[in-house]
């Protein structure tokens, strides 16, 4: 009836996890309990949770983002905590957890913090920027919202009802096939990524369609800000390369479930196929993390120094190089496979190759800054940190890509602290700078200044200490993954990285003490002109927030930097014809869809089959129910529209 | 500008792309095209671990002993003549005359579904001489690929059966007629893919 699960499967003998999410859970019920209570249910099920409001869901996006970050960053903490411990003794943890620990750090902080940070960011600002009212596909955009929150479910289910893949985030077999992970570790990783999986291609096909089919009249690919252009490549990639992980795990799936011999040890499995396609998704899915950052930082920059872009045609043509060559590079990750010297010497160089537009970025944004009037805000300041700590980590990256360095680098402490230097340095930090930067448009008031900055000195300075010594111990011969030591040079390294993260620690206090703050001080951080920053670009031009259809009037763009051009030419006596709208109508079905995904996910995991079916049925229901529905849309009336445009432009030229 | 304005005097109508949003149906019809790419990609990493693991039999039976090409044959037949039904669904519902559209999507389904019972007869048949999935990774991929596809049929078929449903119920209503629109692209593109499969496991395969 119930499978495998019984309550043997909740670790009642490991007090550590059953603790720590009890606490969460408690934590989650507490909220909700007190939304009910207060009567906020009914707002928050009408406004957010059935919302297709491309702005509600991404600011969602990064909410789940930043709750997971405080998961992911809580492994980090005990993972650091038991290195800088465990010298010559077992530590705290032992080697199951431990390597539990690394599995879900390095698999919540990929997919459900540095991808749903960044597709949050894309939700919210790419249709403002278009300077249209909506994606392609509203309630698809909520489906793949709710369907990520649902993998994130699961592997936080995981930590209660069973445990997690020992694996690491990319699920090497021979070690996940069945024979030597028994457990339902795995089957967590693959349900949790295969559901939000589908989410995060839903959301490529909805983003690649606005970008390429929906843009404001005379908006021309190349008058697009140089955010929409980075996502138009992240969108790309995420459909040209989430597919292969979609076939490489459900592979997986039929070796375990079914035995078929897709990557097994016997009947002609191949193991190196598994890491073949795998990466051949991984590796575009580094670039699927880190362009939107580019395409932030690229605002930010040229925002905060008062200039246009620095050589935006080049800055398009590197970001789809980068785009391109991300699908030649994939076996850089595993040089040590044996395809021989001539092999790793053309990925060696296609490596060295990829680097060449990165750098063409760095260079565009100094240019930004140089002669410009630059404006030390937060958002500014994370861009600085991260060309600094992006360099670093791309020439370490560098290193790496010469084979015979990484035959002795490969799977040491040195890889490690390579790729923590270019996803926080990059990914990070261009979340943080993303979130700043957009804040006051999502909501009306800026975030606290001076609790920016003490995060931001934190975090960074916490960064380098935490992971400059990761570099200096892969020298040393320190393999990644290791529960216990005994090397005598080690230990003080490793106390220094542990004090690092306790710095990050602080700077996310610090994050967390801003954005309370500044909530509790917004009528001071108010800003009612809508473009507190002298921003360039069109989601400046509407109302902060914006009203829910963003334009009354769809604007005319004439070039670049639309926005800064309309402000050279304001025309007060301008008196639009307001026209009525239709809006796309709230829909449930993003939430009950993922709901009866998270069934079957966690069914799936446990083998309770008529459960999966019963997910699979109800799932089918809800999206029938939505065809069936007669009306899709609502008007917005050309009075409301009238009414709400004339405030915002009393507001904006005040 | 509007298009019609844009149509009459072309020398000064603006470029496409500075000509705002594409209309609903193109918006719909380019999504789903863009989809129907990542099911190609999809598809490619199973036709992948096929070429590789093609020889990989581990002592067991190849493809020469194991595909009765005549059985394949008549899977192709039936396939490509339910989109030929489905091309005439297609065209019934550019006229809206419902009776022939209801007749020629249950004729492409009934094709379908012949399909798919030849399908699982040789699956069958397979399992059944000791050649299924766990007997080597080429049947592993094998298997894999071709249920993939099957796979695909099958809930076309599902899709299918409620677009005739809807039709029933609401008659040719603008946004109905674009979903029947996605459905006919998604089983144009399964017929692409199984010549893809047809050529490479198949006729390739009864050589190994």
């Amino acid at each position: 009836m119930l499978g495998k699960l019984g309550w043997g499967s909740i670790p009642f003998d490991q007090p550590l996890p059953l603790a720590a999410s009890s606490v969460v859970a408690l934590a989650i019920l507490g909220v909700l309990g007190w939304a009910w209570r207060a009567g906020h249910f009914p707002y928050l099920w009408r406004e957010w949770i059935t919302s297709v409001d491309h702005k509600r869901i991404g600011v969602m996006y990064c909410l789940l983002a930043l709750v997971m970050l405080l998961r992911g960053f809580s492994d980090a903490l005990l993972m650091r905590g038991q290195q800088a411990i465990a010298y010559g003794n077992p530590g705290y943890l032992d080697a199951g957890h431990f390597a539990q620990l690394f599995s879900a750090h390095g698999t919540i902080m990929i997919f459900f913090v540095a991808m749903t940070f960044m597709i949050g960011l894309i939700n919210f600002a790419v249709p403002l920027q278009l300077g249209v009212r909506d994606v392609a596909f509203p309630t698809l955009n909520s489906v793949s919202f709710w369907l990520t929150a649902s993998g994130a479910l699961l592997i936080n289910v995981s930590l209660i009802v069973g445990e997690f893949a020992q694996t690491g985030w990319v699920v090497y077999p021979p070690l996940s096939e069945l024979r030597f992970s028994p457990g339902v570790g795995v089957d967590y990783y693959i349900w949790a990524i295969q559901i939000s999986g589908v989410g995060t291609l839903l959301t490529g096909v909805n983003f690649v369609t606005t970008i390429l089919k929906t843009r404001a009249p005379g908006m021309s690919y190349m008058r697009m800000p140089m955010f929409c252009w980075t996502a138009l490549a992240t969108n790309l990639l995420i459909v040209a390369a989430f597919p292969i992980l979609t076939a490489t795990l459900a592979m997986l799936s039929l070796d375990r479930y079914l035995g078929f011999h897709f990557f097994t040890n016997e009947a002609g499995g191949n193991q190196m196929m598994f890491v073949n396609l795998i990466w051949a998704w991984g590796h575009p899915e580094v670039y699927i993390l880190v362009l939107p950052a580019f395409g932030i930082f690229s605002e930010v920059v040229a925002t905060f120094s008062s200039k246009p872009l620095f050589g935006y045609r080049s800055m398009v043509v590197a970001t789809m190089a980068i785009f391109l060559l991300s699908f030649t590079v994939w076996l850089h990750h595993f040089f040590t496979m044996g395809a021989g010297a001539d092999v790793n010497a053309f990925f060696g160089v296609m490596t060295m190759i990829i680097a060449v537009p990165t750098g063409v970025k760095v260079f565009n944004w100094l240019f930004t800054m140089y002669g410009g009037r630059i404006r030390f805000e937060t958002p500014m300041l994370w861009s600085i940190g991260f060309v600094v700590t992006f360099v670093i980590g791309g020439m370490t990256g560098v290193l790496l890509a010469v084979p015979p360095a990484d035959f002795q680098l490969h799977n040491s402490l040195f890889l490690v602290a390579h790729f923590h230097n270019v996803v926080i340095g990059g990914v990070l930090f261009g979340a943080f700078a993303g979130v700043a930067y957009w804040w006051p448009k999502a909501f009306g008031f800026r975030l606290d200044e001076r609790w920016g900055k003490r995060a931001f000195w934190l975090w960074i300075t916490g960064f380098y200490l935490a992971f400059v010594p990761l570099y200096l111990l892969g020298l040393m011969g320190m393999t990644r993954r290791l529960a216990s030591y005994d090397v005598p040079g080690w230990h003080a390294w490793l106390l220094v990285a542990g004090a690092g993260a306790l710095l990050i620690a602080a700077g996310i206090a610090c994050q967390a003490m801003q954005i309370y703050v500044s909530v509790r001080d917004r009528a001071r951080l108010i800003d009612e002109s809508g473009d507190p920053w002298n921003g360039r670009t069109l989601e400046w031009s509407t109302s902060s927030p914006p009203p829910h259809f963003n334009y009354a009037i769809l604007p005319q763009v004439e070039d670049r930097d639309a926005f800064w051009l309309m402000k050279q030419a304001r025309d007060e006596t301008d008196r639009p014809r307001y026209a009525k709208i239709e809006m796309p109508r709230n829909s449930a079905t993003g939430v009950v869809s993922a709901f009866f995904a998270s069934v079957m996910g966690f069914a799936l995991v446990w083998h309770i089959w008529w459960l999966v079916a019963l997910g699979l049925l109800g799932a089918w229901a809800t999206f029938v129910v939505f065809a069936w529905r007669d009306r899709s849309e609502q008007e917005v009336p050309a009075v409301e529209l009238r009414k709400l445009d004339r405030a915002h432009r009393r507001a904006a030229t005040r | 500008m509007t298009a019609a304005h844009a149509k009459l005097e072309p020398d000064i109508a603006p470029p496409i792309s500075e000509r705002g949003p594409a209309p609903k149906k193109i918006v719909i019809a380019y999504g789903f095209w863009i989809f129907l790419l990542s099911d190609f990609v999809l598809f490619s990493a199973f036709f992948a671990a096929y070429a590789v693991q093609s020889t990989a039999t581990a002592g067991g039976p190849g493809g020469r002993a194991l595909f009765d090409l005549k059985l394949v044959a008549a899977e192709t037949a039936l396939l490509l003549l339910s989109s030929f039904a489905c091309g005439m669904a297609g065209i019934a519902m550019m006229v809206k005359r419902e009776r022939w559209f209801q007749l020629a999507m249950a004729v492409t389904g009934l094709l379908g579904a012949g399909f798919l019972a030849i399908e699982t007869h040789e699956f069958v048949k397979l399992v059944g001489e000791g050649a299924g999935p766990q007997r080597s990774a080429f049947l592993s991929a094998f298997f894999a690929l071709v249920g993939c596809h099957g796979l695909h049929v099958t809930l076309g078929l599902v899709w299918l059966t409620t677009m005739m449903a809807q039709i029933r119920t609401k008659g040719f209503r603008d946004d109905i007629e674009r979903r029947v629109a996605c459905f006919m692209l998604f089983w144009h593109a399964l017929d692409i893919i199984w010549v893809a499969l047809f050529t490479t496991v198949y006729l390739l395969g009864s050589n190994i």
